[in-house]
């Protein structure tokens, strides 16, 4: 060996050598442990980044896997083009303080060409789709890693930690298969692939916890701030370019934070003002509303809207 | 005392499973009110006067329609004292491989029987497949206790029944626990009931609180299998060199001495690192990268030990398949299997014994082995594998057996004949009676 490589920087919090193995600490060896397994048995695999707190938990836990070599994969960000500044922002930093590769899949260029038509309601989350499967099938990435927990919503609580999907993305509930012990079965015929869900045992709370255990830096829109919002189906949305508001709906300016990062015209915001990590454990943890109820109208179209867009191949 | 209890259900169809983890979740306040409002929604959707608590677990629109859960689902809830990760699996008959998988990681399972109808054929199975999973504690949830009028009687006459019966499938006194519950009211869920003076011991979820769990073998051998080889060379780490993995039992700490299997060599371990500093120990279930003193040719797949207690690496063993996939197995197979980090090719050589799930007893040299089924059989593997029994060590006894044309999951191997434990009815007489050692899943 002769060329010197770049550190990754890790941040990292005061080592302890005797402190216990607690609940925490298992998600974060579970984890870790998923991580080496994908990087063992495929060839390409990617990890999906957008700059949300989950995903943002998943590309430290890849760091501290493979540290002190760098994280063996590129990212990937299916962009609607519906993103706050801050989180690009943050998104861009954070790949270039890891030196890792960025791959961009633009839903605003589908619709300028027409592969892809905005729907009327505005909200460009379903459409993540086909750009997603084109990424993955343009790449040829065999493994796909997301930041999706079981506790999030009913039909992510029945998908494996490797989740094979058929060549056109799609994911098969009956046809998944058995996941025994600490085993995983990534094996998959060509043109397949394995979406690998490493917090899915984590929950919201666990999250949060994890973040400020190893003081993990998120986007500001995390944190309770004043910002011009308006009221749409019960949900506080950014006043922006691309969001609206429409005539009829007047903007304020409230103090708000982001409980999730998605799609600005159906990704709500909610009154907080929880301004620092502590604050905001509190208050998820005294919540009465799941994440994606109080914020994603998208999940909220029918009974079964996950469990159909994961069929579709879906995150 | 552990702060996070990995837990399974199991029990027949209509005990009232779903609303028994519904209970549960719901009592904890788990269930968040957006939740709530779509299962109050869809009660009343269905007519229902009262909220049908089995919509908070069964998650798919077929389970929904059907009225049934058709796969594992993964339920979290914590109270102050534990958190939980709950695996949730379906009692129908042909869903038995997901009992499997829900057992595969559980340190105790909730089994439910109906008050009304007692311990089933089906119970007794479960409890099988459960001690052979070596799930360390039972717990038998005697369900719809208010339909038999809270009866005293019935109940400790199931108790007695299911617990001759665990015993006899090798659970130590102590580790099975018999709990009146009604998942519909709520009685001794979470909430003690008014109705049952005479049953004096803890709720279920006093129970899961409270109960010792002994998460990892940390006395065992020590066994690391290698996954990932981390190499760079920075300013900081000079041709760095690590062997990353998780480790499976016992504990490491810097200086003890190792063997690298299968290749037999020895070295000992310079350094236990982590990206928060170096560790000096390392305890099983937690990810590491060892650092060893000698330069030696360590890959993906090789298996670190102690020296003093290694396994024998071997290329022919006994183990016991359950069998999970539609395509029978029948003798001279040819497999993938994996065991740790390494996937090996196999041949299955005889099948020489099925587990009688209705008597209870194995059944000798069958010809096939079909979905749901349980049986022993030789394995002939192409390269040596470092394996212990799945009696000592449910890590690296455990494997997978998997397709090779088309990668599906095809068995849950356990390496050893732990089924001789199972035959709680020795009533086929055949003169290869095993009446081996009783495998001790509990500690």
């Amino acid at each position: 060996m002769t060329t010197e490589m770049t550190e990754t920087p890790v941040p990292t919090r005061q080592p302890s050598a005797t402190e216990p193995l607690d609940a925490l600490a298992r998600l974060e060896s579970e984890a870790i442990h998923i991580f080496r397994e994908v990087a063992g048995e495929f060839d390409r695999p990617v990890i999906l980044f957008s700059g949300g707190k989950d995903s943002t938990v998943l590309l430290h836990l890849a760091v501290k896997a493979f540290w002190p070599a760098p994280v063996p994969f590129p990212l990937l960000h299916v962009d609607t083009g519906h993103n706050l500044d801050e989180v690009i922002d943050f998104r861009d930093r954070t790949v270039e303080r890891y030196g890792l590769r960025l791959v961009v899949a633009n839903v605003q260029d589908y619709i300028d060409d027409g592969r892809l038509e905005e729907r009327p309601d505005g909200t460009r989350n379903p459409l993540q789709t086909v750009p997603l499967l084109d990424a993955i099938a343009g790449n040829r990435f065999d493994a796909v890693f997301g930041g999706g927990r079981r506790d999030e919503e009913r039909a992510r609580a029945k998908e494996r930690i490797f989740s094979l999907r058929n060549s056109f993305g799609q994911w098969e509930p009956r046809r998944q298969r058995p996941e025994l012990w600490n085993l995983y079965n990534g094996r998959h015929r060509a043109g397949e692939h394995v979406r690998v869900f490493p917090l899915s045992n984590w929950t919201e709370l666990d999250v949060w916890r994890y973040i400020k255990r190893e003081a993990i830096e998120l986007p500001s829109i995390y944190f309770a701030h004043r910002r011009e919002v308006f009221q749409r189906d019960g949900m506080w949305l950014t006043a922006g370019p691309w969001f609206g508001p429409r005539a009829d709906e007047p903007t304020q300016e409230l103090t708000i934070r982001y409980r999730t990062v998605g799609d600005g015209s159906c990704t709500g915001a909610v009154l907080s003002e929880a301004a620092d990590l502590d604050e905001i454990i509190a208050e998820v943890s005294a919540s009465r509303l799941t994440e994606r109820g109080a914020t994603r109208a998208d999940d909220r179209l029918s009974e079964a809207a996950m469990e159909d867009r994961k069929r579709e191949g879906y995150f | 005392m552990s702060d996070l209890l990995r837990l399974a259900t199991a029990g027949s169809v209509d005990d009232g499973k779903s609303t028994l983890v519904g209970r549960l979740l719901y009592d904890t306040k788990s269930v968040l009110a957006d939740t709530l409002d779509a299962v109050h929604r869809a009660s009343v959707d269905k007519g229902l006067s009262t909220p049908d608590l089995s919509l908070l677990v069964d998650g798919l629109r077929s389970e929904r329609e059907q009225g049934i859960t058709i796969d594992v689902a993964y339920r979290y809830f914590a109270t102050p004292k534990r958190s939980f990760v709950l695996a949730d699996t379906p009692g129908h008959v042909q869903y038995t491989r997901n009992t499997v998988t829900g057992a595969s990681t559980a340190q105790l399972a909730v089994l439910l029987v109906d008050a009304r109808k007692g311990v089933l054929e089906q119970t007794r199975r479960h409890a099988a497949v459960l001690a052979l999973l070596g799930v360390p504690r039972l717990v038998l949830a005697v369900n719809k206790i208010d339909l038999v009028d809270y009866d005293e009687a019935g109940f400790e006459v199931i108790a007695k029944e299911f617990t001759d019966h665990a015993t006899a499938l090798g659970y130590p006194v102590g580790s099975v626990l018999s709990i009146p519950v009604s998942a519909l009211v709520g009685d001794n869920v979470v909430e003690r009931s008014p109705h049952t003076p005479w049953y004096t011991g803890p709720t279920l979820l006093q129970h899961l609180e409270d109960v010792p769990v002994e998460p990892d073998p940390h006395d065992a051998a020590f066994r690391f299998p290698v996954q990932y080889v981390i190499r760079t060379n920075t300013a900081e780490h000079t041709d760095y060199r690590g062997y990353a993995g998780q480790v499976a039992a016992g504990t490491v700490r810097p200086g003890d001495e190792v063997v690298v299997l299968p290749a037999g060599r020895r070295t000992s371990v310079a350094r236990v690192d982590t990206p928060d500093g170096a560790l000096t120990e390392a305890e099983a279930g937690r990810s590491v990268t060892l650092v060893l003193a000698d330069e030696i040719d360590i890959s993906r797949g090789d298996l670190i030990a102690t020296a003093t207690e290694a396994p024998v690496p071997v290329d022919e063993f006994d183990a016991t398949l359950a069998w999970l996939s539609d395509k029978p197995l029948r003798a001279g197979a040819r497999v993938l299997v994996k065991h740790g980090a390494r996937t090996v090719q196999a041949v299955v050589g005889e099948l020489s014994a099925r587990f009688d799930e209705q008597k209870l007893a194995t059944v000798p040299a069958p010809q096939t082995l079909d979905l749901n089924e349980i049986g022993r059989v030789r394995l002939r593997t192409a390269e040596p594998l470092p394996v212990d029994d799945y009696a000592v060590n449910r890590r690296t006894g455990a494997f997978l057996v998997i397709d090779a044309g088309d990668g599906s999951t095809l068995a849950a191997g356990l390496v050893g004949a732990g089924l001789q434990a199972l035959e709680t009815d020795r009533n086929w007489g055949g003169t290869a009676a095993t009446t081996g050692d009783l495998v001790s899943p509990g500690p």
